[in-house]
């Protein structure tokens, strides 16, 4: 990488322990009011090589070595800071107990609140702690479920939000549970309950599970996405994330948005990275192999490992990675150029079964990032596999669906997103065969777990240099701000408004990721909150002139993504997000046919001859000209101070009505 | 010894080793690979001999497309005294992609690269013991983006 050979030579070992006592005393990690923030150094003047935390000084040193090295010099420091154990100062003891009175609890102490709703009893032999999708959030925030998330054919998980998904899975109304797994009441449980996730009460929890269980009968699973989706991600291209793993225990992880740094990074930040990453559906092309690509295996193709075989309490379980398929569509196949992906079913299906006859494995593992009708379809066709721990689409199910094929039953669970939960499965085997289970999706309240201090250091310190960056303020909002669902989300409206505004185009496109936190009213939207919601690394924005009928085409295509009825042609994603413009949708009909009525906000009919302004951003092919959207955005909330949005360009729908994956949807 | 992938890859490239690859442009007719219409192009190349859809073929190809320029399709088959296999593209301008034809003992198998300009079908035909065999598979070709 060369990263080692740039370091400057100032940074020895010996001087930085004194150099960032310097700038520990320095710079405080938590303000009040208006701090002046003079003292800090300019955010972007912070190369990588020189972060207090993640610079690596031990030029030689094995990646391996080096993060101890690390970890050694972060315990020396840490002892000098006076966050002494948690302890609950007035306001949290206050929010606590507003928790307890609303989800039923007693007024108890914080480890006994704790043990009633984390205590989880002991089945089996083995357990499995599963998370996905956390999108680099290191700290606690407020992540709102769908409450359009439409499925066609068949109505059943995951396609269910709101109440039906309550009933379908029993989940008692008003509950902690029932906040955790829909959009109801958002405002005011989410005001209730408080924030979710957060690296350092997500590892209380996986501490807990694993010592409690034995910890060498764990493993920990990460499905993916979660080297990006932040300002410290972006800037310290995945490496704060690799750190943050390796302290929380990842065993086991495969990939997608990793896959949007250059190759040469991944390969460097999977070095770095403690445990194994697996993809059995990424190959290094053919001619990138003739020109001496580097593979995991020359033979095979295979870029990554494509499994892995741990032993757990005498019990052989595989683990096979299956990293996001579509890649290099969905992203720029510009930073990964001699990589391939694809669902690549039948290698699925011969690699189980050598896992099963030459390895042994007792329990069979997929660690996805399908998506979960995606891994329905493969459960359905593949035979052999246990379980398919999944992520990608973000949806968060309180059950594993059960799906049948030829050679049996396959669980399918998928673990929401954000850090907002950890699946807990454990395995009964007996002669070498899964006998029964137990699954439970934890939601990670971070009122209600303790800060892990060791985890909550690390992540002051990787923050420290971008601080000032990331707390300005930018604005405030009257409402909540949320992206996930099929169309529009009040955060993607602002994203559009902001895009028509600063780049005076009639009409804005914004993707359709699910990731992004949520926004309370009178909450201040600070730069990282708007990074939290565009830190992506082809940010680059554009404006140029479409026709009505290129428009048309976007639109169409995005929403055949959607909407295929077929899983293996689907994407993944939301709808494209528009601005300045309104559409009908008919998600039942194939495509080219979905579109129509599409007008401009003030009701004139799109031409589909005429050209209008359109101005976007994350272009997948090439680079885009313009600044980055965060920094559009910042402009907007800078000049706007408040935000309140009057119109949401949702569309129109058609043949929806009664579906299970949608509520509270104004069908006009 | 075992041979390593690339030196495979290099071996087969420098000796032709395999399959026995003729430039199909002259070998098939000429016309069949400058018709517009598919049925044209079915129709030059095996007149009206019926074709049978077969299980005993292996049509390997994305589900959607990386790059719509370069879809790599493979076709094997077990089928005995392979003759030929043709590949067609449902929507291309030029219908018919390819064609390869085979002598002797050998393996049905042939691995190539296509252009695609958009969503549809593609269709391979064997030609085995004098016979036609077909098998078909939809191809997706989108503009990307919006992944999750």
């Amino acid at each position: 990488m060369g990263r080692a050979g740039a370091k400057p030579t100032i940074l020895k070992d010996s001087v930085v322990p004194t150099l960032r006592k310097i700038i520990f005393f320095l710079v405080p990690t938590r303000r009040r009011g208006n701090p002046v923030w003079t003292r800090q150094r300019p955010v972007f003047l912070v190369p990588v090589h020189q972060h207090p935390v993640l610079a690596d000084r031990d030029a030689g040193a094995s990646p391996l070595h080096s993060h101890a090295g690390a970890w050694e010099r972060e315990k020396s420091i840490s002892l000098q800071n006076s966050f002494s154990q948690k302890k609950m100062n007035r306001r949290e003891f206050i929010h606590l107990m507003a928790v307890a009175s609303a989800s039923g609890f007693l007024p108890k102490s914080f480890a006994e609140m704790q043990r009633d709703f984390y205590d989880i009893p002991n089945f089996g032999q083995v357990r499995l702690l599963h998370f996905t999708d956390c999108h680099a959030q290191l700290l606690p925030i407020y992540y709102r479920e769908p409450h359009v998330n439409l499925g066609i054919g068949e109505s059943k998980a995951p396609h269910i939000v709101g109440d039906k998904l309550l009933q379908h899975f029993g989940i008692k109304p008003n509950s902690l549970e029932a906040h955790a797994f829909t959009y109801l009441n958002y405002q005011q449980a989410a005001e209730t309950y408080g924030k979710v996730g957060g690296f350092a009460h997500l590892a209380t929890l996986i501490n807990r599970l694993r010592d409690s269980y034995g910890r060498e009968k764990t493993l920990l699973l990460d499905s993916g996405d979660t080297w990006q989706g932040s300002g410290t991600a972006y800037w310290t291209r995945g490496q704060d994330m690799v750190e943050a793993c390796n302290r929380l225990g990842v065993d086991v992880m495969t990939g997608h948005w990793e896959f949007t740094y250059l190759a040469k990074e991944v390969l460097a930040n999977i070095k770095k990275f403690q445990g194994e990453f697996v993809a059995q559906n990424v190959l290094v092309k053919e001619e990138a192999l003739f020109e001496g690509v580097p593979a995991f295996d020359e033979d095979s193709g295979h870029a990554f490992k494509p499994y892995t075989m741990r032993d757990l309490n005498g019990v052989r379980v595989a683990v096979i990675g299956q990293a996001f398929p579509y890649t290099p569509i969905a992203n720029p196949a510009r930073f990964i150029p001699d990589w391939t992906f694809g669902i690549r079913e039948s290698e699925m299906q011969s690699l189980v079964d050598t896992v099963r006859t030459q390895e042994k494995a007792e329990i069979v593992v997929v660690l996805s990032h399908n998506g979960m009708d995606v891994d329905l379809k493969l459960a359905s066709r593949v035979t052999g596999i246990d379980v398919i721990l999944g992520g990608h689409s973000h949806d968060a199910m309180p059950k594993p669906s059960h799906v049948k094929n030829n050679d049996g039953t396959t669980l399918v669970c998928n673990a929401g997103s954000s850090g907002k939960f950890l699946g807990v499965l454990d395995f009964t085997v007996k002669e070498g065969k899964v006998k029964d289970y137990q699954y439970r999706l934890m939601p990670v309240f971070a009122n209600l777990l303790a800060a892990d201090r060791k985890m909550q250091t690390y992540i002051e310190k990787v923050r420290m240099p971008y601080l000032s960056k990331l707390t300005e303020k930018l604005a405030t909002t009257e409402q909540v701000l949320y992206r996930r669902g099929n169309f529009n989300g009040t955060y993607d409206q602002l994203i559009c408004n902001a895009l028509r505004v600063q780049s005076d185009a009639q009409i804005a496109l914004s993707p359709g990721f699910r990731w992004g936190a949520t926004l309370l009213p009178n909450q201040e939207i600070t730069m990282e909150d708007v990074l939290n919601q565009t830190c992506i690394t082809y940010p680059e924005t554009y404006t140029q002139e479409m026709s009505g009928s290129q428009i048309k085409m976007i639109l169409e295509d995005v929403c055949d993504n959607l909407f295929n009825s077929d899983p293996y042609w689907q994407q993944g994603g939301d709808m494209v997000r528009v601005g300045g413009m309104d559409y009908t949708c008919d998600p039942l009909q194939p495509i080219n046919k979905r579109i129509s009525g599409m007008t401009l906000d003030d009701g004139t009919p799109i031409d589909m001859s005429k050209r209008y302004k359109v101005a976007g951003w994350a272009t997948v092919k090439n680079q885009s000209p313009g600044k980055p959207v965060w920094e559009i955005v910042a402009d907007y909330l800078r000049d706007q101070k408040v935000v309140k949005l009057d119109k949401i360009n949702t569309p129109k729908l058609l043949n929806v009505k009664g579906n299970p994956g949608i509520v509270d949807y104004n069908y006009n | 010894m075992t041979i390593s992938r690339r030196n495979f890859i290099r071996n087969a490239v420098a000796l032709g080793i395999g399959t026995i690859i003729l430039p199909p442009a002259l070998m098939a007719d000429r016309a069949a690979f400058q018709t517009e219409e598919f049925d044209k192009a079915l129709g030059f190349l095996f007149t009206d001999t019926p074709i049978v859809t077969s299980d005993k073929i292996t049509l390997k190809a994305p589900d959607i497309a990386e790059n719509g320029k370069v879809v790599e399709i493979e076709v094997k088959t077990d089928l005995p005294n392979v003759e030929s296999i043709t590949i067609l593209s449902e929507k291309n301008p030029r219908p018919l992609v390819a064609q390869f034809n085979f002598k002797g003992k050998v393996r049905g198998w042939a691995k190539t690269r296509i252009k695609m300009g958009g969503t549809g079908n593609v269709i391979v035909v064997v030609k085995a013991d004098g016979k036609l065999y077909k098998a078909s598979r939809q191809i997706k070709v989108t503009i990307g983006g919006c992944g999750g």
